[in-house]
């Protein structure tokens, strides 16, 4: 160390070597930070790329609706996904109607019980139990989506079909049952957090006005949180949109319009896990799966945008009470 | 003879903007204690920090003027950033040991810059230890968690893990400031030793630990320094009524 | 608490009986509402336990299934679910923690930094079967057909194989890998770094020899959460090389003259055990005879998931605790 105690050492000598290798292990750990984008571009260039063969094949306004023709010999619009008869129809609105029936149900009941457990975690609770318990309800999160399908082919379905005497035993709606569990803890966690950042003073402020704790949760700590809520709420939505293994065991797969909730429906994700492995390579009806991807990718894609930017206001807002 | 260590001229720092120093020109002598005074936010830290680059690391950092070590401009940008480092060396205000043993945390700044005998290591440590006044409290405990001693012999170990690459310059940032009156004695005795050797700059808001040890004193007041004196004369005759006021603790 | 009828001039307050009453309904009807919940919970996982530890076994773990699946075991399913999650891991987790190293050690606040975050948090929303059909038209028809042109193998790496749906599932977790670092990273104090620069650290020796090792912790966990949420996706594999049964384990032998060495075929098929509950629960030859194996294999999988994440938790509060010690200097 000593020839480097020279007057005037700290220029450059053989630091020139460091400074190259510095920069590039830089270099080699901009390039793994960069991954993340590289993916999210390739998954959506090779869905565009699939995808985009439909376009050239037939046009997007098969996906909407398609002719048949009647006995009769008149032309009427039909909207119906059956790729497999020999007049093969590409519409996407009965899988579109499946997977809002399914999914938009799931996110009312988990707004509900979600924002419910999210105020008793974030008010209610005492420490020691909310340190118990918030692990316990990310634990349910993590439980696999299959295991969900299964319990309501095993046990739900028939307990509901013997209760209320359905015509499809699997249906939209103990589809949505399932999907509920696995959307309740996104929720929950959010709104607890978003709760918890409300600031103390605002409380305070508010029993000191006469408020009851009901009348500050409800008036006071929950419209401050709302953005944190909202954003729950809009990401628990999308993972009803995005799931697949719950919606393809217990639906009923039936790739019917309808709107009855009690009927069996098919959701566009359980459509591309059921058929993808029987199309032909390169086929239309391969195509039009990855159609329907590119549909899901965008949608999830931008109700995460959404999300992001409510939860952004949200941390902006936030004002720090020290 | 006064011999100039570091000479600052004209000197603006920003932070995003914010100026956080206001042309500061100052002059720090070689194997002197310099304290740095001030109230609260006036900039003490931030000069410190000048000396060894360390605001290079915080985002928004923009500086005018010249910081001179030893004839040499440091933010010229042929300069080799670490090695300045390794020259002017830091002790903060709460000890920041690694959750390694004595012997690892001391062992970490000689070790990078290339020696490896185990035995020359060891030397260092009882050499560097012994000067820091913390040799009898370690030497059987070298491979303890260093994090399980008392604040103040934290507090010491960083001083010796400081000496052990063997700066030319030593800041001190406010390093007693956590610790108990006797901790405190303990490091002030320290640095009046390390005067011989070193050049000492030490910022603190301790009136009486500037006096107590510095031979020169700088203050400053609101990114300005206002009066930079032979520390004896600062605080019998202050030239600036400032400096007089935060002294006798009218402000502060 | 304020008694809120006390100035009854300016405001016209209900009685106090009514305030009481619509509190303690409200509150309790929250608790009852979470407890509500804990109970389904509960319920789910205790039927699943009561009828699958039925059937339980060692020979259940290793065995092979027979006779149309109705009998025997899971071995080769659980086979393939360790072997597919290693190679995910080795995959998934150099790349996401240099990422996350990158993202906290070295980039700024600039655009391409926020862009990489978006990029993160997107790549984690996106629906797990769409991760399938990426994972079909990139690393199959695309990545696999060119490695069989290049390396002349024919039919071997552009169809179904462990190798891809290890490299599906690894794109999966990299987000839960790259945050889960960055938290990690994250909460090493500066302080700890700043002793490091003052002593002459070079950037990358700080992180090697200070930031790194006090990260681990933190790193592990999420790993484990990762292994985790692999272990418990179906929809991205199910049609990258899953299969419902296979007569023989995909191991290779590398032929070394005297003996040869098993070895994992990434080119094969595997069983995979979240794919095998959704055949059995879906497409059982007989639903009857098969419905312990459906309980008993979701059980596995369950207390697999739940060990998993116990173990992050632990992790997770040990790591707090090491952190804290470095912050607090305790006398």
């Amino acid at each position: 160390m000593d020839e480097n105690k020279i007057k005037s050492p700290y220029l450059k000598k053989n630091s020139r070597r460091r400074e190259w290798k510095e920069k590039s292990i830089r270099f080699f750990f901009m390039l793994n930070g960069y991954t993340a984008v590289l993916f999210l571009l390739l998954i959506f260039i090779f869905l565009i790329q699939e995808a985009s063969m439909v376009i050239v094949d037939s046009g997007i306004l098969d996906f909407i609706y398609s002719h048949k023709v009647l006995e009769g010999g008149a032309e009427v619009r039909v909207f119906e996904w059956y790729p497999t008869s020999e007049d093969p129809r590409y519409s996407l609105i009965p899988l579109i109607m499946g997977t809002l029936m399914t999914a938009l149900p799931a996110t009312i009941i988990s707004s509900f019980f979600g924002i419910a457990v999210g105020i008793y975690l974030a008010e209610i609770a005492s420490s020691r139990t909310r340190e118990i318990l918030k692990p316990v309800i990310e634990l349910f999160a993590g439980i696999p989506t299959v295991v969900m399908g299964f319990f309501i082919i095993a046990v739900v379905a028939t307990f509901f079909q013997d209760l209320f005497g359905f015509l499809n035993r699997l249906n939209a709606f103990v589809a949505s049952l399932g999907l509920s569990l696995i959307i309740i803890p996104i929720i929950a966690s959010l709104s607890e957090e978003a709760m918890r950042a409300v600031p103390r003073e605002l409380r305070m402020a508010s029993y000191s006005l006469g408020a009851t704790k009901w009348q500050t949760i409800i008036k006071v700590v929950v419209p401050s949180a709302l953005s944190g809520i909202s954003a729950g709420i809009i990401l628990g939505f999308g993972r009803a949109i995005g799931e697949t293994m719950i919606v393809l065991m217990a639906t009923g797969n039936a790739a019917e319009l309808t709107v009855d909730i009690f009927r069996s429906v098919r959701t566009m994700t359980a459509t591309i896990a059921a058929e993808m492995g029987e199309v032909s390579h390169q086929s239309s009806h391969y195509y039009a799966l990855f159609f329907i991807g590119v549909v899901l990718f965008i949608t999830t894609f931008i109700l995460n945008l959404i999300a992001s930017l409510v939860l952004g206001k949200m941390n902006k807002n936030r004002k720090f009470y020290e | 003879m006064k011999e100039v260590k570091v000479k600052v001229q004209n000197l603006n720092v920003f932070f995003n903007y914010v100026q956080a120093l206001n042309n500061v020109s100052i002059e720090l002598y070689t194997n002197k204690i310099t304290s740095i005074v001030g109230p609260s936010g006036c900039g003490k830290t931030t000069f410190l920090r000048t000396i060894n680059r360390m605001n290079d690391l915080i985002l928004g950092f923009r500086k005018t003027g010249e910081v001179i070590l030893d004839g040499v401009e440091i933010y010229d940008h042929n300069i080799d950033v670490v090695n300045l480092r390794r020259l002017v060396g830091m002790v903060f205000q709460n000890s920041n040991l690694f959750p390694k043993t004595v012997f690892e945390n001391i062992t970490f700044g000689p070790k990078l810059h290339g020696i490896k005998d185990k035995e020359k290591l060891g030397e260092i440590v009882e050499n560097v230890c012994t000067r820091a006044a913390i040799w009898n409290e370690v030497k059987d405990r070298l491979n303890d968690n260093a994090l399980s001693f008392s604040a103040g012999q934290q507090q010491r170990m960083c001083i010796a893990r400081v000496l052990a690459v063997e700066p030319d310059v030593i800041l001190l940032d406010e390093p007693a400031s956590a610790l108990d009156p006797s901790s405190t004695a303990k490091i002030e005795d320290l640095i009046l030793d390390l005067k011989e050797n070193y050049t000492v700059i030490i910022v603190t808001h301790n009136m009486q630990q500037a006096a107590r040890i510095s031979d020169y004193t700088a203050f400053f007041y609101l990114g300005q320094l206002v009066e930079y004196e032979k520390t004896t004369k600062i605080f019998t005759n202050p030239t600036n009524k400032q400096t007089e006021d935060y002294i006798t603790g009218r402000f502060g | 608490m304020n008694d809120p009828n006390k100035n009854k001039l300016v405001y016209s307050t209900p009685k106090k009986w009514d305030y009481k009453l619509s509190d303690l309904l409200a509150v309790n009807g929250i608790r009852f509402i979470t407890g509500l919940l804990l109970l389904i919970m509960m319920f789910v996982l205790g039927k699943i336990f009561i009828e699958g530890s039925g059937s339980l076994s060692w020979s259940f773990l290793t065995e092979f299934p027979t006779n149309n699946m109705t009998e025997g075991g899971i071995g080769p399913a659980i086979f393939g679910t360790v072997t597919v999650l290693v190679l995910m891991i080795l995959m998934a987790v150099p790349i996401g923690v240099c990422a996350a190293i990158f993202i906290n050690e070295y980039a700024g606040n600039t655009l391409w930094t926020r862009i990489i975050l978006l990029s993160v948090n997107n790549l984690a929303g996106v629906p797990s079967i769409v991760f399938g059909l990426f994972g079909l038209g990139f690393f199959i028809l695309f990545i696999g057909q060119k490695l069989d042109e290049v390396l002349q193998t024919g039919l071997l790496f552009g169809q179904p194989a462990m190798l891809w749906a290890s490299a599906t599932l690894a794109v999966l977790v990299l987000p839960t890998i790259i945050v889960s670092t960055t938290e990690a990273l994250k909460s090493v104090p500066f302080s700890q770094r700043a002793a490091a620069y003052g002593m002459g650290a070079t950037k990358w020796q700080t992180i090697r020899d200070i930031v790194l090792p006090q990260a681990r912790p933190g790193i592990l966990t999420g790993i484990i959460l990762a292994i985790s949420r692999g272990a418990g996706e179906t929809a991205p594999v199910l049609f990258l090389g899953c299969a419902f049964f296979l007569p023989d384990l995909p191991i290779g032998y590398i032929n070394m003259g005297l003996f040869s060495i098993p070895m994992i075929n990434p080119t094969e098929q595997f069983m995979y055990l979240s794919y095998h509950i959704f055949i059995l629960a879906t497409q059982s030859t007989n639903p009857m005879l098969t419905k312990p194996i459906q309980y008993s294999t979701t059980l596995v999988l369950i207390i697999l998931i739940v060990a998993l994440n116990l173990t992050a938790v632990i992790f997770r509060y040990k790591f707090r605790r090491i952190i804290d010690e470095i912050r607090g200097v305790s006398s």
